[in-house]
């Protein structure tokens, strides 16, 4: 049984359809990759998985269940959290208290459980140690992604859901964030990655999914699809 | 330990901090009781104004205990509307309709010209005006619960537009439904509470014919709504500092963030409503007990304005910068109003202050300039731990500042004997 499965999906903004029938899986403790250029659907695909933003057809299942008609913030109950595009952290607040927004759904029991996600998530992210009392807007967009992966990872999600975690950013930060990812699924986290960055990506996915205007069109393994001469050539760049 | 090592780093920096930082570290860092020890003797003072009739600050024109008393009344009405628009981070343009409710409920309940009036049947005058206060609550956190369901799906400007709307049907349906309300000729001989009554007071000390000073009904009503604004305070501080108030503040910062994190956000949006929505109608309860007459041309659209000037003014979310800014926006214009002269210059008093909105227009234009957070800005206390970090970070401060005593800095050294007693909680 697949944690997560897509069947039929079908969202619309009024009369487009941004995304018209993807179904797809992701198996517990894999790293699955949505790729696809602009406008394909992929953002859309994440909003309707984390339930902000609800379907036309088709359904959502996790772990068994049937959530398409789960709340959004009963998903994140349920155990799956999103670090939305364009990051989404809390100007305002600190990166101590955006963390602990982290924890609002799925709380701690004892400080001890706390202290060590907390711990975990600084031995990831260890400038995010360094910067806890600084207020999350003023924090450099590399820094800004972190948080919000680390803010994800305090709700310890079965499922991490990741929107465009390159997006905005240089080269030397986009490689340090990827290894993270790759190291967070290492440790038993199940993550649905969407990107535009499809060689970091790829090489890194178990397996991925090629989105096109609303639809998948291949999909397979990570490096399988790396390999692929009409994937090399219409994301990689290469001819 | 790694956390000491950053905490210590801002320590540092906080030496460089304002005098306003350094009273909050230093608040903060008390233990709960010694807060209250230290603020009872502030609050006494407040609660004296009206009988000591200070110098200067007592006002000419009109009688201080009657200000004072519209000062608890627009206090109220800055907590509840802070709770809103500044701590949630829903702009309500009609937040009067409220107060108007509230007032309107104790007017149709309790006035001889109403045709819901009861005081002529069962409910003797005496207690008419303390049986109504819980019902006018309940009618407005009702009111603000059918306004709230509909409409706080709608975000930002629409939600603005709505409930600029809602202000003035309430204004308008009070002045055209003459049947149900009285219409435009309001409605007379609203109850009050009836308490000390004595020979030279023989209806009782809230009643508005007790215009002897200094204890006249003005000090009074100021000393009730005191009492209420302190009750209303420990809860909504109790509010905020609890998974609601967390709630309020993501959903002010980013309310598909907070979405995500698995803050129910309509749920919160409209717990605020409501909650707000009573704190206003309390508010008119009391101003329709004080005046004992309610009329609906007091609860025009501007005074939602003056409402929104008073939390803007004292700082957004800053449950005590909001009252600062309550007290602004009713004592100024009051203080200018009848004085002839000023520490000996002669000035046209009357003139100033009926230049009143013109004023609190600059004044919001020149504070969004310069102080966008307002006078008191606030300093938001969300972590789980909190308490901990902030004794932390006041022991690392105090250290930090020893260490630099080479270059002598007076001040620091004063209040660390509460510190040790924070410090071991």
């Amino acid at each position: 049984m697949p944690l997560l499965e897509l069947k039929d999906l079908t969202v619309a903004y009024g009369r487009i359809e941004a995304v018209r029938g993807i179904s797809l899986t992701v198996e517990e403790g894999e790293l699955v990759t949505l790729i696809g250029a602009n406008g394909a659907g992929k953002t859309t695909t994440m909003r309707a998985v984390s339930g902000i933003r609800p379907l036309s057809t088709g359904s959502i299942w996790f772990d068994g269940q049937d959530i398409t008609k789960m709340k959004a913030h009963m998903r994140v109950l349920a155990g799956i959290v999103q670090a939305p595009e364009g990051r989404g952290v809390f100007p305002g607040m600190t990166v101590m208290e955006n963390l602990e927004m982290g924890a609002y759904a799925r709380t701690f029991d004892t400080k001890a459980e706390h202290d060590s996600t907390l711990a975990r998530v600084f031995e990831l992210f260890p400038r995010l140690e360094e910067r806890r009392t600084q207020v999350g807007g003023t924090l450099s967009g590399g820094e800004q992604q972190m948080l919000a992966i680390g803010r994800a990872l305090m709700a310890r999600p079965r499922l991490l859901l990741l929107d465009e975690p390159s997006m905005g950013l240089a080269p030397l930060v986009i490689q340090q964030i990827f290894r993270i990812i790759t190291e967070i699924n290492a440790t038993g986290t199940t993550i649905l990655l969407v990107e535009q960055n499809a060689q970091q990506a790829l090489s890194r996915s178990d397996r991925a999914y090629i989105l096109e205007s609303g639809e998948v069109i291949t999909s397979g393994g990570g490096k399988e699809l790396l390999a692929d001469p009409a994937v090399k050539q219409a994301y990689l760049g290469v001819a | 330990m790694s956390s000491d090592v950053s905490t210590s780093t801002t320590a540092a920096d906080s030496l460089h901090l304002g005098l306003g930082d350094r009273l909050r570290m230093w608040w903060d860092a008390l233990p709960r009781h010694t807060q209250w020890l230290v603020g009872s003797p502030i609050i006494i003072f407040i609660a004296l104004l009206p009988v000591l009739r200070l110098p200067v600050i007592t006002t000419v024109g009109t009688d201080f205990g009657s200000v004072l008393a519209q000062f608890g009344m627009y206090a109220l009405l800055a907590i509840g509307l802070n709770v809103v628009v500044g701590q949630t981070g829903l702009l309500d343009l009609g937040y009067v309709g409220f107060y108007a409710i509230g007032a309107y409920t104790v007017g149709l309940l309790t006035s001889p010209d109403s045709p819901w009036n009861l005081t002529d049947d069962w409910l003797s005058t005496d207690w008419a005006w303390m049986a109504v206060v819980p019902i006018a609550i309940a009618v407005t956190a009702l009111s603000g619960l059918l306004l709230g369901s509909p409409t706080l799906r709608l975000r930002g400007d629409y939600l603005a537009i709505v409930t600029l709307g809602f202000g003035e049907i309430v204004r308008l349906l009070a002045d055209n439904l003459t049947e149900l309300t009285g219409g435009g000729r309001g409605l007379s001989q609203i109850a009050y509470p009836v308490a000390g009554v004595s020979e030279e007071r023989p209806n009782g000390v809230f009643s508005a014919g007790n215009t002897t000073p200094p204890l006249n009904s003005g000090a009074f009503w100021f000393w009730l709504s005191m009492v209420l604004i302190i009750i209303v305070l420990v809860i909504v501080g109790n509010l905020e500092r609890s998974r609601v108030g967390r709630s309020w503040v993501a959903i002010r910062e980013d309310e598909d963030a907070a979405e995500i994190m698995g803050v129910p956000t309509f749920k919160f949006k409209l717990w605020a409503f409501v909650i707000g929505a009573s704190i206003g109608g309390l508010s008119g309860a009391l101003y329709a007990g004080q005046v004992q007459f309610v009329v609906p041309s007091t609860f025009n659209v501007i005074n939602s304005m003056l409402f929104l000037c008073a939390v803007v003014l004292g700082g957004q979310g800053n449950k005590l910068g909001v009252i600062a800014g309550a007290f602004i926006i009713v004592y100024l214009p009051n203080f200018f109003l009848g004085r002839t002269q000023l520490f000996g210059i002669p000035i046209n008093g009357d003139e100033i202050a009926s230049y009143k909105y013109l004023f609190f227009g600059i004044a919001l234009m020149v504070l969004m300039i310069f102080r966008p957070q307002g006078l008191f800005p606030a300093r938001q206390k969300l972590l789980t731990y909190g308490r901990q970090v902030y004794v932390a970070s006041r022991r690392a401060y105090l250290a930090a500042a020893a260490l630099a005593a080479k270059t002598p800095v007076p001040a620091t050294a004063t209040p660390s004997g509460d510190d040790t007693k924070g410090g071991t909680r």
